[in-house]
């Protein structure tokens, strides 16, 4: 098997015969990153990927001590955070590195709409990573409530009432969700099980699906430079980009010891159902957009209530996204969409708009 | 035999693939529904109390103040009206589920996740609820209050 000229040590020899690393080596020395103006957002997806990867051992490191019960979860976090050495330290890298992810995770998303990447034959790809997008929202919502304070214990009661509103399966998915009918220690357990096993069962196999392709096709150059006859120039995967990748990780893990050592997360009051809800109650700051609108969406709308009217738009919004490689036709033959571009812009400005009034509107007005 | 090896084996095989499948269907399902099933969580059994004692005295509820009190497995929400009254609520926000608190500022019941407003009589007057909070019974019987759900 093996065939490049230099040699090796016998150790490498053995495991080659085995295992086959010369091939392994020729398909990474293979691997060309296209070099053009827009190149820097190929960095999104590694990051992300970087952050996940701290995401699970710090995970793996929580489950040390963490106890999924209402009666324990709260106290265990605490002791944690105040007891555990380094334990306040696990706890708000595992908190921020789940917040710089998603926002990678939205980066990268929307790098690729606009430059789209999605096109002919990467549709699987773009599919497996809403796919990813939905189960990382699904592990900040899950984990949220973990902690088991007042503000999670309240906004996983509004999130889970939302499932509620659907058509026909609500009420029925709000039960399975909740293990009951109201958010208690059952919903804790479910949650915990959700976050810790179900969710990192799914995410393996559709991130193995998502890198896989990724490998398959090799990275999409966006129509625009194709047209201007740009895309030729390329460089290594092994090492310039790799080298550079580890650049990028390594500044994100000095952000997050400095986000974590001088904001560390905080741990708040322990839920009580029978107090009212927190003023300034909010949820993760990647849902507050949403959470916005619904503020603003009047009681009933053409006799429907309000909040069904929203989260029927949330959910179509979101079927409209997951569909966008087979909408857009006019990327799909290698010519410029306007409308597609026009419309991811104006969905970031949305979102950044009502993600910036649900920080500074009074939250009693 | 010879001359109808074909159609015989053939029938065989196709006996034995839709024993295969069907087999492989029946399978599925046996591993699937008691899955399924064990997803769905058991009715636990709702409190049928109709009424219940608060552990407040009267006298302890300040005019224009309001607190959450427990009913059954539900919160409820005690309130002093200004004018003096004594009214009780369902506290479970009827746009999503969120309990509500008395705003002794606007001297009404206010919901903090959604900026719901609702009057002295439950009404939703303001803000995305739907629907007016369920009200309650209210009886004084001497140190005593008593909350119950309506006729």
């Amino acid at each position: 098997m093996a065939s490049s000229g230099a040699p090796r040590g016998r150790l490498w020899t053995w495991l080659d015969e085995r295992i086959g690393l010369a091939d392994i080596e020729k398909l990474a020395r293979k691997k060309q990153i296209p070099v053009h103006r827009h190149s820097l957002w190929y960095y999104f997806g590694g990051m992300t990927l970087f952050l996940f990867v701290v995401q699970v051992a710090t995970g793996i490191l929580l489950l040390l001590y963490y106890r999924p019960s209402a009666e324990e979860a709260y106290e265990s976090v605490q002791f944690l955070m105040a007891e555990v050495q380094f334990g306040w330290l696990i706890r708000s890298i595992h908190a921020w590195s789940a917040n710089l992810m998603i926002f990678a995770l939205f980066v990268h998303m929307f790098s690729v709409l606009l430059l789209k990447a999605y096109r002919r034959p990467r549709e699987v790809t773009w599919f497996s990573g809403v796919g990813l997008l939905g189960l990382a929202l699904g592990f900040g919502f899950t984990g949220y409530l973990l902690p088991w304070n007042e503000l999670s214990y309240f906004a996983t009661k509004v999130g889970t009432e939302i499932t509620g509103a659907v058509p026909v399966a609500g009420a029925f998915l709000l039960r399975l969700l909740r293990g009951g009918d109201e958010v208690t220690g059952a919903t804790l357990t479910r949650f915990y099980g959700i976050h810790v096993a179900i969710l990192p069962a799914i995410t393996t196999a559709l991130l193995g699906l998502h890198l896989f392709l990724v490998q398959k096709h090799g990275m999409s150059v966006p129509p625009s430079v194709e047209r201007r006859g740009e895309g030729g120039r390329t460089t290594p995967f092994v090492p310039n980009f790799l080298l550079r990748d580890i650049v990028g990780w390594l500044s994100a893990l000095a952000v997050l010891a400095a986000l974590a050592a001088f904001l560390p997360t905080e741990l708040g009051k322990k839920a009580d159902p029978f107090t009212p809800a927190p003023v300034g109650i909010k949820p993760e700051w990647y849902f507050m957009f949403m959470f916005q609108t619904l503020k603003y969406l009047p009681a009933h709308i053409l006799g429907i209530e309000g909040e069904v009217v929203g989260i029927l738009g949330f959910g179509l919004g979101g079927v409209a996204l997951l569909l966008v490689p087979l909408l857009d036709r006019r990327a799909a033959r290698g010519e410029s969409s306007r409308l597609f571009s026009a419309a991811g812009i104006a969905l970031i400005l949305y979102m950044l708009l009502l993600t910036y009034l649900g920080y500074t509107v009074s939250p009693t007005k | 035999m010879e001359h109808t090896l074909g159609g015989p084996d053939a029938t065989r095989r196709g006996v034995i693939g839709w024993l295969l499948g069907t087999s492989a269907v029946a399978f599925a399902l046996s591993v699937i529904y008691p899955m399924a099933r064990y997803l769905i969580p058991p009715t636990a059994g709702e409190s049928q109390a109709a009424s219940v004692t608060l552990p407040i005295k009267p006298a302890e509820v300040r005019l224009n103040s309001g607190q959450i009190f427990k009913f059954g497995n539900r919160p409820g929400i005690l309130v002093r009206t200004p004018a003096g009254d004594l009214r009780a609520f369902s506290a479970v926000c009827t746009h999503l589920n969120c309990t509500v608190q008395y705003r002794a500022d606007l001297s009404h019941i206010w919901c903090a996740c959604h900026n719901g407003h609702f009057d002295l009589n439950g009404q939703n007057v303001a803000g995305p609820p739907p629907r007016a909070l369920d009200a309650y019974v209210v009886n004084v019987r001497g140190a005593q209050i008593v909350v119950s759900k309506g006729a």
